[in-house]
């Protein structure tokens, strides 16, 4: 049974046509690329999978793990083990990393009807998980993403992704922004990350980022469409060629 | 409800059943019951100090040239009830003095009471006043206050006003500032049905500076009123005034801020923020800025804004797997913390944010489902920030 299977996605928002059908199928273990120019729907396929409901499903459906996933709330999903990695992670002052990590997992685990995790635990997870991405020792009580550098925030997503310890992450332009030193410190703390158990789909338009974390399938979302799926090849062909070829 | 029968003087031993929540907080305790002072033996450490605590009846009798030294701005007879304390000056308290005005009636009852407040030349005062009730009649509350800051001289003055429901409280505050003089309030309007604040602030001297705190969270009906103005009279000072609420259900609140500024006020600086969530379509919340100012070398600014919860920073979190209502809890409290971060009594802020955490957590009948940890029943323990760092 796949992972995650996209069939005949179609979506708008205040009534102009986005995503126009597509279908992507995601196995267990599996690390895809979504690649493609700037509004032609990427980051909208990230968000309509993790549940942002600002746009309109018009049509198809999005099965994970074989339940439907329009049936499930955005925290549901979390808890089911589907993570976004946001473009643009949110600022949320006063609200501190462990307060909000350790509500998460508690909260999740509470779906999952385990018992919460103490405090003991909760301390040295973090400890374990920041330094896969060598975040400052001030973590803990620095608001969410307050502050935070560029660099800084994306981390921050690939931490909370340690933490959370998902099924499916979708990193959305995780690789937007960063120097070469944050690429490479994000990228091996999503290779680090990678298991047999668990997928990944990065949404990037930059070849770049796909030289540090390898995927097995390129797609390229090219009007609403996935127009074409390659072998981790595909990206250097379109690094090269650019995209216009693919009309 | 005007012709409710006016308190006369309880008996202390009705009030024995009252237990202050700020049980955290080592405090120079000031009785008030029913608006009448109650004197209190055990503060020898103030009275060596020659800090003066006593009705206002006796500091007519016994310290009328104190009285008489400061322009007050409210008269007194020579009946009135109420409250005078008096800080000398050179003196620093570290623990704050804590005023308790304490409601307990059987019936309707109307309170009036006043109020003063001298701070002595370079004295240092963190004042602490409560407004409670014990049981659930009917109260009307007028209060009377006058604040006097000599110069050098400092107050951090707390106002939580937490009365049930059915009871209304008015309360005039005036402050007068003279050179170098610092205030720092915090107005905290958490329980009570009709909640009024007027409260000015004249700057008298160079170099004063007021920075004006508020925070209101209502629901159901409740009714909050501010009216804060602050005048700047000579050159040099400084005011601030933020305050932020948060409405649910049916409440209403209104926030009038005055900036007025002389033309003998060159070099001022004055702020003013007035922060708005709504959580229901019902309530309302009317926000007015007005400043007015006579002269042209001044940094003035003003902001208000009424709106939601924020609706990306509620899907980030939603999206990590924290529920719709725990997130909004989050964000509440976060909203309400901007406030608390400028107080510097530790304890009372731990306290503080249990109460605005509780309060938050509204009608919902159970907390054991509640992400804010409260130190105290509901909660099982919080991160230990200090653990983690």
């Amino acid at each position: 049974m796949s992972l995650l299977e996209i069939k005949n996605l179609h979506c708008s928002i205040n009534g102009k046509e986005i995503l126009k059908g597509v279908d992507l199928t995601i196995n267990k273990g599996e690390v895809h690329a979504i690649m493609g120019p700037n509004g032609n729907g990427k980051s909208t396929l990230a968000s309509i999978i993790a549940g942002r409901d600002t746009f309109d499903v018009t049509q198809g459906e999005i099965i994970y793990e074989g339940k439907n996933l329009f049936d499930l709330s955005v925290e549901e999903r979390a808890a089911e083990g589907i993570f976004l990695g946001f473009q643009y992670p949110v600022e949320i002052p006063g609200v501190s990393i462990a307060n909000f990590m350790k509500t998460a997992i508690n909260e999740q685990r509470k779906y999952k009807g385990l018992d919460p995790m103490s405090s003991m635990e909760f301390m040295k997870l973090m400890e374990e998980k920041k330094k896969i991405v060598e975040l400052g020792t001030k973590l803990a009580s620095r608001s969410v993403n307050e502050g935070f550098s560029g660099g800084e925030k994306k981390k921050n997503e690939i931490f909370q992704m340690a933490m959370l310890n998902p099924t499916l992450s979708i990193l959305d332009e995780t690789d937007s922004g960063l120097d070469i030193d944050a690429l490479r410190i994000v990228a091996s703390g999503v290779n680090a990350l990678r298991s047999n158990e668990s997928s990944t789909l990065l949404i990037t338009h930059y070849q770049r980022l796909l030289e540090y974390i390898i995927p097995d399938f390129v797609h390229v979302l090219f009007e609403g469409k996935i127009v074409r799926t390659g072998p981790k090849e595909l990206a250097l062909e379109l690094e090269e060629k650019g995209y216009e070829w693919l009309r | 409800m005007d012709n409710i029968k006016k308190a006369i003087r309880p008996k202390e031993e009705d009030f024995a059943d009252f237990s202050c929540y700020l049980t955290q907080l080592e405090t120079y305790r000031i009785n008030q019951f029913n608006g009448f002072f109650f004197e209190k033996n055990n503060n020898s450490v103030l009275l060596d100090r020659n800090i003066i605590i006593c009705s206002i009846k006796s500091a007519i009798e016994k310290h009328k040239s104190i009285l008489e030294s400061t322009k007050h701005l409210h008269s007194f007879n020579n009946d009135d009830e109420g409250l005078f304390i008096y800080i000398p000056n050179n003196i620093t308290l570290d623990t704050p003095l804590q005023v308790l005005d304490v409601i307990k009636t059987n019936e309707a009852l109307k309170i009036e009471s006043k109020t003063v407040i001298i701070i002595g030349e370079n004295s240092h005062v963190k004042l602490i006043y409560c407004d409670d009730t014990i049981n659930d009649n009917i109260s009307k509350t007028e209060n009377k206050i006058s604040v006097f800051l000599e110069a050098n001289s400092s107050l951090e003055y707390y106002k939580m006003e937490n009365i049930n429901n059915s009871s209304s409280i008015f309360t005039d505050t005036n402050f007068v500032l003279n050179t170098n003089a610092q205030l720092k309030t915090f107005w905290l309007s958490i329980n009570g049905g009709d909640i009024k604040n007027k409260l000015n602030v004249s700057l008298e001297g160079e170099y004063s500076k007021a920075e004006l705190n508020g925070l209101y969270l209502v629901d159901r009906d409740q009714i909050v009123d501010s009216e804060v103005s602050v005048n700047h009279n000579k050159p040099n000072c400084h005011s601030n005034q933020l305050y932020k609420g948060i409405l649910d259900d049916s409440a209403k609140a209104q926030f009038k801020g005055h900036i007025y500024v002389s033309k003998n006020a060159p070099y001022t600086e004055a702020i003013q923020n007035n922060r708005n969530i709504l959580l229901t379509d019902k309530a309302i919340v009317n926000t007015q800025p007005f400043l007015e100012i006579y002269n042209d070398d001044v940094k003035c600014s003003h902001g208000a804004t009424v709106g939601q919860l924020d609706e990306s920073a509620m899907f980030y979190m939603r999206s990590r797997g924290i529920s719709e209502r725990s997130a909004k809890m989050l964000l509440m409290f976060a909203f309400c913390t901007e406030i608390l971060s400028k107080s510097s009594i530790e304890e009372l802020v731990d306290t503080l944010q249990d109460i605005i955490k509780r309060r938050l957590h509204g009608e919902l009948s159970s907390c054991e489902n509640c992400v804010l940890l409260c130190s105290t029943p509901c909660g099982t323990s919080d991160v230990d920030m200090s653990k983690i760092n």
